[in-house]
């Protein structure tokens, strides 16, 4: 398990020394997580370990997001004055978004004979 | 007395009470969360925000005080990052068999989400750092907080946004799908991770094991195209 994380943490170093030396507008995690996918897909198939210790970062994906949340408090009066505008917009882009993606996928895969 | 003022002031010096706290309060939310049935409003991350600003703000304590202690947890969403690829690998057949309709759903569903929050927030007045912290909405919070600190957003305030949006999404995404005669789950499930990220997943799964694996995929290719869209688009528009 420590074997696990310690290679997660050295994939997210080596996005963030490549963002940086590059200046790629990319997160460096999120550059990490590109390199993994390559890698496990050049190799197949990855340790059990590796994948359990993973799966067991990602079910706790929820609690890693309160403290960023809690920043909230900082930007009440920003969420207090804009408040109505921000849940229009919201919701509105993510029906819009979620029907666009839906649709597109249906009508390609029901032409081509699935 | 003075030794209880003496305990108060450690306490307080250690990062270790908002730590506890923070863990405490997510783990009594979840606890509700799975007694009253899941129900959506009661996402156990909007339940321990609201929680935790409500103590923060009776004790007066500011947030920088606080994150000392919860910056613990707050580091873990780079690992986590990476490790989105673990799931994604495991959807490579699936990936392979529909990777053109994939991509091309995937584009368009992206688009969509960024392109109507900028021009729907744009056209209701919002203020032009609430808007670039909008923008990555759709994306799990990781990758969201990560692209708005490029835009020069709130980071903080895109946490809040992209939790809003997957809990609009789990609780509109099925019902809305099924009322516009959506039925195949793969479409399903494909949206409502493109749109709504890891909540709309968990939603998913939910649903079906097929639209949930489905909307693994779409959350986490919808991640890394976010990621490269949204600066792009922002410097086109030159905001």
């Amino acid at each position: 398990m420590i074997g696990s994380l310690a290679a997660l943490l050295l994939f997210q170093l080596a996005g963030e020394i490549v963002v940086r030396l590059t200046g790629l507008p990319l997160p460096g995690p999120v550059l990490g997580m590109i390199l993994l996918f390559a890698g496990l897909l050049a190799r197949g198939s990855a340790p059990r370990v590796f994948t359990d210790t993973s799966r067991g970062l990602l079910s706790y994906l929820a609690l890693l997001f309160v403290p960023a949340g809690v920043g909230i408090i900082s930007h009440l009066a920003r969420v207090a004055d804009e408040w109505m505008a921000i849940a229009v917009t919201l919701i509105a882009s993510t029906a819009l978004a979620m029907i666009v993606t839906a649709f597109t996928l249906r009508a390609l895969t029901t032409t081509r004979g699935e | 007395m003075n030794r209880l003022a003496q305990i108060w002031v450690y306490i307080e010096e250690t990062p270790l009470l908002w730590l506890a706290l923070t863990l405490c309060v997510f783990w009594l939310a979840q606890q509700l969360y799975r007694r009253l049935g899941e129900f959506p409003l009661l996402n156990p991350v909007l339940i321990s925000v609201i929680v935790l600003v409500v103590i923060l703000a009776v004790t007066g304590t500011p947030y920088s005080d606080y994150f000392d202690g919860a910056q613990f947890i707050h580091f873990l969403l780079g690992p986590a990052t990476v490790a989105l690829a673990v799931p994604l690998a495991g959807q490579a057949r699936e990936l392979r068999r529909y990777w053109l309709p994939i991509t091309i759903a995937l584009t368009a569903g992206s688009l969509t989400a960024v392109a109507s929050a900028m021009l729907l927030g744009w056209a209701l007045g919002l203020d032009s750092q609430t808007l670039l912290s909008m923008l990555p909405k759709s994306v799990t919070t990781p990758i969201a907080m990560g692209v708005t600190e490029q835009i020069g957003g709130l980071p903080s305030l895109t946490a809040v946004l992209v939790i809003l949006t997957g809990i609009t999404g789990a609780v509109i995404g099925i019902p809305l799908l099924r009322l516009l005669g959506v039925r195949d789950p793969v479409a399903k499930g494909f949206a409502m991770g493109v749109a709504a990220h890891g909540i709309g997943t968990a939603r998913a799964f939910e649903h079906s094991e097929r639209a949930g694996a489905y909307s693994g995929l779409g959350m986490g290719l919808n991640g890394a195209l976010t990621a490269l869209l949204v600066p792009l688009l922002v410097w086109l528009f030159g905001f």
